[in-house]
């Protein structure tokens, strides 16, 4: 996974509640087996009218958030279907942060293993973010992973919370699999006691 | 495992949750033992890319059942997939499962189906089990108190290479429905009137558990319907208690204990039920005695209303923020305010997904429509959840009575619900549709859904409109 540690760039302001992983990324999408490009399909009913001509309304095609890096929105951000579509359109956009005042459980998993930080901020301090985020030029952030710290406005500074955990493999870029194979004498030793315990999920006969 | 008179008294999902604990680890994680995967075309390549960078193997070949349902096509299935890339896909989980010896039912076998349809119907689901699909419906398998719940991709890869997952511990909410609903209320009804109260964000971070006698009254299908739908209330998991029903339904299925392990498992299933004065973090109680049927006007599955009331009017929004977005789902859905529900007219009707493709959802639609004719000008389908759901409904004669009513009679897969294949909307058509997501564009680019049970969508395919399917059957 992608080291997450800072990131410097225009945060676009998508003003709206639940919104879920169909419009992050809709379903046209799913069907390839490959990650790469899936960016130009990020909000795509929203970048794109019916005739697939860009839609200059949306803040992802205006200046300078066609460079966005951050993104703001409302509350329950990734609700919906548990596609991972939805994270790799936002990075492969260039997107690496969401904030918002609260996220979907799936959705927000699925960032945490594609070097996505998601910050959970009260609605006010979110309020705060997006104004400055829809003006052009006070758009610019910063967000330091380890310090845990947002700088805005020029010099003013939030500080957000996250898990311990998380920051570490953020910031580390860990990969889950590898840890957990490391562990591998645990689950050897689960299996052999539920096999005992629990004896037809491991007998089974079946005709598949 | 059994549980032990010294210990506090466990819900369901403590219970659950302690017996697959590998695990904890300092950060308040903990690593959980997954008995069954289920796994599609969709979200389970990359989890195969991952096993090959790395030349991991798959730790259970036993323990995961692959089946393509999302992008395949619902007629024709035996000429194959038009469509070049959804193919490449499908032909992509095929080689997976060879390379890797995973269990695979291919799209010609009479087991294909909907992934949430056929883990039950194969017995793959069990009480007191772990879970897993890379699909946020997996809920669905909380009907048989199943540990079950969807996860991403990088997930799936996790769960191929260690068979467990890394999770935090979810939090008890109990969803406690007072009173039985009347004739003609549906488990579709109920989740729906469900999801209404609590918001879609309602039980994010929890599992919630549906007790109460209008749950324990639904049929096994009924009660996966209504787990299907957990998801839509934010939560990743639903349960119900696994009584005498899940063990009927459970007993002579292939993945099914068998001879003596049947009656120990039973035991076991037996012991999981909430202890008395076990806690939970949330609670929520709904009256189900009024329940009337359930229609959703706008684009979140919350946005929801009886159907002999009325679209919402923004401007008795109690903020500005509601304001907007009951106005924007609204503008979308091309609907005015104060509406009546059952003044809305329908283009298309979509009979079908893993929320409501069962053979006793086919029932129901079926009764609705005998002897009738599909109102002028709308277009309806059925899509039967699996091959085995299709063979029954054939064998019932079902499928004879949608054809003669006017419906198309199709091949089972996920189909219209999330439209990846050629079963969509076009932009602008409006859909009674008994699937899980009213989200703007996802039965395809403009088009506009109402989330219904499959007798309300039958009855408004007959009529052309929404109707109270109980008046319906009275006059």
């Amino acid at each position: 996974m992608k080291k997450f540690l800072s990131l410097s760039g225009p945060a676009a302001a998508l003003d709206k509640i639940n919104v879920d992983t169909d419009q992050i990324i809709p379903k046209q999408y799913l069907t390839a087996i490959t990650k790469s490009g899936l960016g130009k399909g990020l909000f795509h009913d929203f970048r794109y009218d019916i005739n697939d001509n860009i839609r200059k309304d949306f803040v992802l095609n205006q200046q300078p958030w066609t460079q966005a890096k951050i993104l703001i929105s409302g509350e329950n951000f990734g609700c919906g279907s548990s596609r991972e579509h939805a994270p790799w359109s936002l990075s492969d956009f260039g997107i690496r942060c969401v904030i918002a005042p609260s996220f979907a459980d799936i959705f927000f998993n699925n960032c945490g293993k594609n070097g996505i930080l998601l910050i959970s901020l009260p609605n006010e301090k979110v309020q705060i973010l997006m104004s400055h985020a829809k003006n052009p030029s006070s758009c610019e952030m910063t967000i330091d992973l380890n310090m845990q710290k947002i700088s805005y406005a020029e010099s003013e500074i939030m500080e957000f919370h996250l898990d311990e955990s998380l920051k570490y493999r953020l910031l580390n870029g860990l990969d889950d699999i590898e840890m957990t194979l490391q562990n591998s004498n645990s689950i050897d030793m689960f299996e052999r006691n539920q096999k005992k315990s629990l004896p037809w999920l491991y007998n089974r006969e079946t005709s598949h | 495992m059994n549980s032990n008179s010294l210990r506090p008294p466990r819900t369901l999902f403590d219970k659950i949750w302690d017996s697959h604990v590998v695990s904890n680890n300092e950060d308040g994680t903990s690593l959980i033992y997954i008995d069954m995967h289920l796994t599609h075309e969709v979200t389970s390549w990359t989890g195969f890319e991952t096993l090959r960078d790395s030349s991991r193997q798959v730790r259970r070949t036993d323990k995961t059942l692959a089946v393509p349902d999302h992008s395949i096509p619902t007629v024709n299935q035996a000429d194959g997939i038009k469509d070049p890339i959804a193919r490449e896909q499908v032909e992509a989980l095929v080689k997976n499962t060879q390379d890797f010896n995973i269990p695979y039912i291919p799209l010609l076998d009479a087991r294909q189906g909907i992934v949430h349809v056929i883990g039950p119907e194969q017995g793959v689901t069990q009480p007191g089990c772990t879970l897993v699909c890379g699909d946020s419906h997996t809920a669905t398998h909380g009907a048989f108190g199943c540990l079950a719940f969807g996860i991403g991709s990088s997930e799936v890869g996790h769960v191929l290479a260690t068979q467990t997952l890394i999770q935090r511990r979810p939090k008890n909410m109990k969803i406690e429905m007072i009173g039985k609903p009347g004739i003609g209320i549906s488990g579709k009804d109920i989740v729906l009137a469900i999801i209404g109260k609590i918001g879609t964000a309602g039980g994010t971070g929890h599992v919630i558990e549906y007790v109460g006698p209008a749950i324990t009254d639904l049929s096994m299908e009924g009660r996966m319907t209504l787990c299907n739908m957990t998801i839509e209330g934010g939560a990743r998991a639903g349960l119900v208690s696994p009584d005498a029903k899940t063990f009927d339904y459970l007993k002579g299925r292939d993945y099914s204990p068998k001879g003596d392990e049947w009656d120990q498992a039973v035991d076991y299933w037996n012991s999981l039920a909430t202890d008395p004065g076990a806690k939970y973090d949330k609670v929520v109680t709904i009256e189900t005695t009024d329940l009337v049927p359930q229609v959703t006007w706008g684009t979140s599955p919350e946005d929801v209303v009886s159907i002999d009331g009325n679209v919402p009017d923004p401007k008795a929004a109690s903020d500005e923020k509601s304001r907007d977005s009951i106005a924007e789902a609204l503008d979308y859905m091309d609907l005015k305010p104060g509406q009546a529900i059952t003044d809305i007219s329908i283009d298309r009707v979509f009979i079908g997904s893993c929320t409501n493709s069962r053979i006793e959802d086919m029932r129901a639609a079926a009764a609705v429509v005998d002897g009738k004719r599909v109102a002028k000008g709308v277009s309806a389908m059925v899509v039967p959840g699996s091959g085995l759901v299709k063979a029954q409904a054939e064998e019932e004669g079902l499928d004879r009575i949608f054809i003669e009513a006017g419906f198309e009679w199709r091949e089972p897969g996920c189909s219209m619900c999330i439209a990846m294949n050629d079963d969509r909307l076009d932009p602008g058509q409006r859909c009674a549709s008994t699937s899980n997501r009213n989200f703007k564009g996802r039965q395809g680019r403009g088009g506009r859904t109402h989330l219904v049970s499959p007798a309300m969508a039958a009855a408004a395919a007959i009529k052309g409109h929404f109707v109270d399917v109980r008046d319906f059957f009275l006059g």
